[in-house]
């Protein structure tokens, strides 16, 4: 059946995919919840669509796998080497302290301290998978709460080795698993191994196989390497994940990371999609509904327990006020792991089976329900905290005098511009989602709020109905469109001052209707390109009065272009003539002779 | 003349925030149909002239207006690179450059020092037409005739009444051009012919 319905299968889960993710995200959910929803609906407890979960899941956990890979070719070991104490400080702290306190709270109701250990320290992991994939939505992870939460994840896949190993000498049924020395340096072998080997062998692989100069072939070595390396990490008893991770780290200073990056990241987006499809089909409802109330307690118990040693942990090691509740909430949930912790603890019968599969389900909801928690956290919670951390007791008084600028990022970019601002006396407001900068701002005086400046009613908070001006310094292309296109939607007032990117940003921001835009790299390599004709001996005054032809001749050349962006063959022909034109002009500057003034850029205009 | 003059005003001020007449001087050049006002300090901040769109606006009109205030006994910056850029030899002058020729240009000034200062008892030392022989040979050499210039000075201090009479001289002037009373009295321009293998001395 497996064999002739496979076509059946894919279509269903494809099919499944396609209508609930848009749908949750055009419901302001994220696409978590699409997926989550999907799988309910084609699972045992919905439509009964598909069977088999558990193989479906073990297949696509390896959509976690290649995620850690593509957060691991994002470090480069110095990067890695540097966030080593929060990893085995901040996480060993995270691990024991939740696991500590649910073990605890399990045994205070009368929970046998086996059982009470094995289900407090799975509960303690918490979703890679989830809490990766939310961070990297949000743009979280440069922000002190992600480096803090990327961290303890880390650290977490780590864990859960020994966690694994623990189990067995737990359990009822105790079996010798050999010689826990002889295994642990079996690992340490392969890890060894695999640093050795990747820093040795690695690169030079790859470039042999990029000589071969075919696309698919690259793609199926990168995926080739990730598999191999998942499955060795797999043979000796390691995490996957862990592994993939490594090997990233590996590759992150190779000249083939961005290669990789872009063959790998659709296999990941669709795997980690049939993950968390996966999770929805697995949720037992039948089980569940049996132990309704127990279920519920246990779900808002380990919740609780977990959140409140998060909050004290976020405390200690500075996160921010504003970040807190979303880093308490995605590492607060349970995570994939403990489906493994808890099927190989009834399988040494440290518990029973039912027990079992009532505490992955109860894990499988809280992975439900975070999305939707966290929908709830951004609508209510942040707005309230962004009003706490606001500066004064005159809240109000400041609340009618509404900055006149606005600026979304406050980056490189939205710095200057605000820094210019703030030295003529212009009141901004900044929203910027790095809570650290957020509060460093504060202490000079800009009105900031800390979020996601794509979010109406954080715009409405920031005095958009009453501003004059939006600058959209956001470095992010998508969230930048997107942002141009909510004030364009709901504050049609705003004059829209806009960072382009590069070209094709200019050119959709410009169908959007905004024409205060600048490409961020022109002027700075104008400047630079006067100083290189300076050292060949121009004139400065020469050097900049060439600089700024050429920069004038650029920009009417967008302008010209603009119109017909969507038409490749047109726009090739005219950055043809455009370039020959600017080529003649400098010729014939050059040979004019001394005493006749040249006659400009603009010849070439009717 | 059946139609309405046209008439271009290329204002040079380098800013406006500081400046009662000037500004006033702009707003009553806009509310008139034949003239084009062009703020050459908000059009070209960076001082980067649009030389080809100046040019065709100039080679449109019958009369040219300066209109700035006097800096050190001349005109400000942005002004004197505008006669840089745009009056470009074979286009205004020499080598057959007649694109201005048989237009009036006239100058409408505005001095911080009073008539008094203007004066050989004064700290100037000079009468204001002292100043003027550049004005009036640039407006030569391309063919311009230079129609008395309407000065007003003392700019910063003078009395509501005259500022008002002042701007309403020229709001006058502009819609009555080119029926000016003295307009019977004015010599042509002379002919400043550039021989063909003279080169301007400026650029050197």
């Amino acid at each position: 059946m497996e064999h002739s319905n496979w076509l059946l299968s894919t279509l269903v889960y494809l099919s499944a995919a396609i209508i609930a993710v848009p749908l949750a995200k055009k419901l302001g959910l994220g696409s978590i919840i699409g997926y989550l929803a999907a799988g309910i609906a084609i699972g045992p407890f919905g439509l009964k669509l598909v069977a088999d979960t558990e193989s479906i899941l073990h297949f696509a956990e390896f959509g976690v796998v290649l995620m850690l890979f593509l957060i691991g070719l994002e470090l480069e070991p110095p990067r890695l080497w540097a966030l080593r104490r929060p990893i085995f400080g901040w996480g060993s702290l995270q691990l024991l302290g939740c696991a500590l306190a649910l073990a605890a709270g399990a045994m205070a109701f009368g929970v046998s301290w086996q059982i009470a250990v094995v289900a407090g320290l799975g509960l303690a992991l918490s979703s890679t998978a989830v809490a990766l994939q939310v961070m990297n939505e949000r743009n979280m992870l440069p922000t002190s709460a992600g480096q803090a939460g990327f961290a303890i994840l880390l650290f977490q896949d780590v864990a859960a080795i020994p966690i694994l190993a623990l189990i067995p000498l737990l359990g009822a049924r105790a079996e010798a698993a050999g010689n826990p020395w002889l295994e642990a340096l079996r690992a340490l072998a392969v890890i060894v191994g695999i640093v050795v080997v990747g820093r040795l062998l690695l690169r030079h692989a790859l470039r042999w196989i990029a000589r071969s100069q075919s696309q698919e072939i690259f793609t199926a070595a990168s995926l080739a390497l990730v598999v191999g390396i998942a499955s060795l990490m797999q043979a000796v008893g390691l995490s996957m994940a862990l592994g993939a991770f490594l090997g990233g780290v590996l590759l992150a200073e190779s000249e083939y990371k961005r290669e990789l990056e872009t063959d790998v990241e659709p296999f990941k987006g669709l795997l980690l999609g049939l993950f968390f499809m996966a999770v929805g089909m697995t949720i037992d409802f039948g089980a569940l509904s049996q132990h309704l109330w127990l279920v519920a307690g246990i779900l808002l118990g380990f919740l609780a327990v977990k959140g409140v040693v998060l909050w004290g942990l976020a405390k200690l090691v500075d996160v921010p006020v504003g970040e807190r509740p979303v880093f308490t909430l995605l590492l607060a949930q349970g995570g994939e792991f403990a489906f493994v912790v808890f099927q190989q603890a009834a399988g040494a019968q440290v518990f029973s089976a039912e027990v079992s599969s009532l505490l992955i389900g109860t894990v499988a909801l809280s992975m439900l329900v975070t999305p939707v928690l966290l929908v709830a956290v951004d609508r209510w919670l942040l707005p309230r905290f962004a009003r706490l951390a606001s500066p004064s007791a005159d809240a109000a008084l400041a609340q009618r005098q509404e900055a006149p600028v606005i600026i979304a990022g406050f980056g490189r970019y939205g710095q200057v511009v605000g820094r210019l601002m703030y030295a003529n006396g212009l009141k901004a407001t900044v929203l910027d989602h790095d809570a650290e900068q957020v509060e460093a701002l504060r202490r000079f005086g800009f009105r900031v709020h800390y979020g996601d400046a794509t979010r109406l009613d954080l715009l409405r908070m920031a005095g958009a109905a009453s501003a004059k001006v939006l600058v959209v310094a956001i470095d992010d292309v998508e969230q930048s469109l997107k942002l141009v296109d909510l004030a364009n939607e709901h504050f049609p007032h705003l004059a829209i001052v806009a960072r382009a990117r590069n070209v094709q940003h200019w050119y959709a921001l410009r169908d959007r209707g905004v024409t205060l835009i600048e490409r961020e790299t022109l002027d700075s390599a104008l400047m630079s390109g006067r100083s290189v004709l300076e050292l060949m001996g121009w004139h400065p005054h020469h050097a900049r009065q060439m600089a700024m032809r050429f920069r004038r001749h650029s920009v009417q050349q967008l302008d010209q272009f603009w119109p017909h962006h969507q038409d490749q063959k047109a726009l090739v022909a005219m950055a043809k003539q455009g370039r020959q034109q600017l080529e003649e002009l400098f010729a014939q500057e050059r040979e004019a002779p001394q005493g006749m003034r040249p006659q400009g850029w603009g010849d070439e205009q009717p | 003349m059946s139609v309405a003059p046209s008439i271009l005003v290329l204002a040079a001020h380098p800013d406006l925030r500081h400046s009662r007449v000037n500004r006033a001087l702009m707003q009553s050049g806009q509310s008139l149909a034949n003239v084009t006002v062009r703020d050459l300090y908000a059009l070209y901040p960076d001082h980067v002239i649009d030389v080809p769109a100046e040019q065709a606006l100039a080679e449109q009109a019958d009369l040219i207006v300066w209109q700035h205030p006097i800096h050190w006994y001349s005109m400000p910056p942005l002004m004197k690179l505008w006669l840089d850029d745009v009056l470009t030899l074979g286009w205004a002058y020499g080598h057959g450059g007649s694109a201005l020729r048989g237009k009036d240009l006239w100058l409408v000034a505005s001095t911080g020092g009073t008539q008094e200062a203007y004066s050989p008892q004064g700290y100037n030392r000079y009468f204001f037409d002292a100043f003027l022989p550049p004005y009036e040979q640039t407006a030569a050499l391309c063919g311009l005739r230079f129609l008395p210039p309407l000065v007003l000075h003392g700019a910063h201090a003078v009395s509501r009444q005259a500022f008002e009479a002042h701007v309403e001289v020229y709001r006058d002037r502009l819609s009555t051009y080119p029926q000016w009373p003295e307009m019977a009295d004015l010599d042509a321009c002379p002919l400043c012919e550039v021989p063909a293998r003279d080169r301007p001395t400026e650029e050197a």
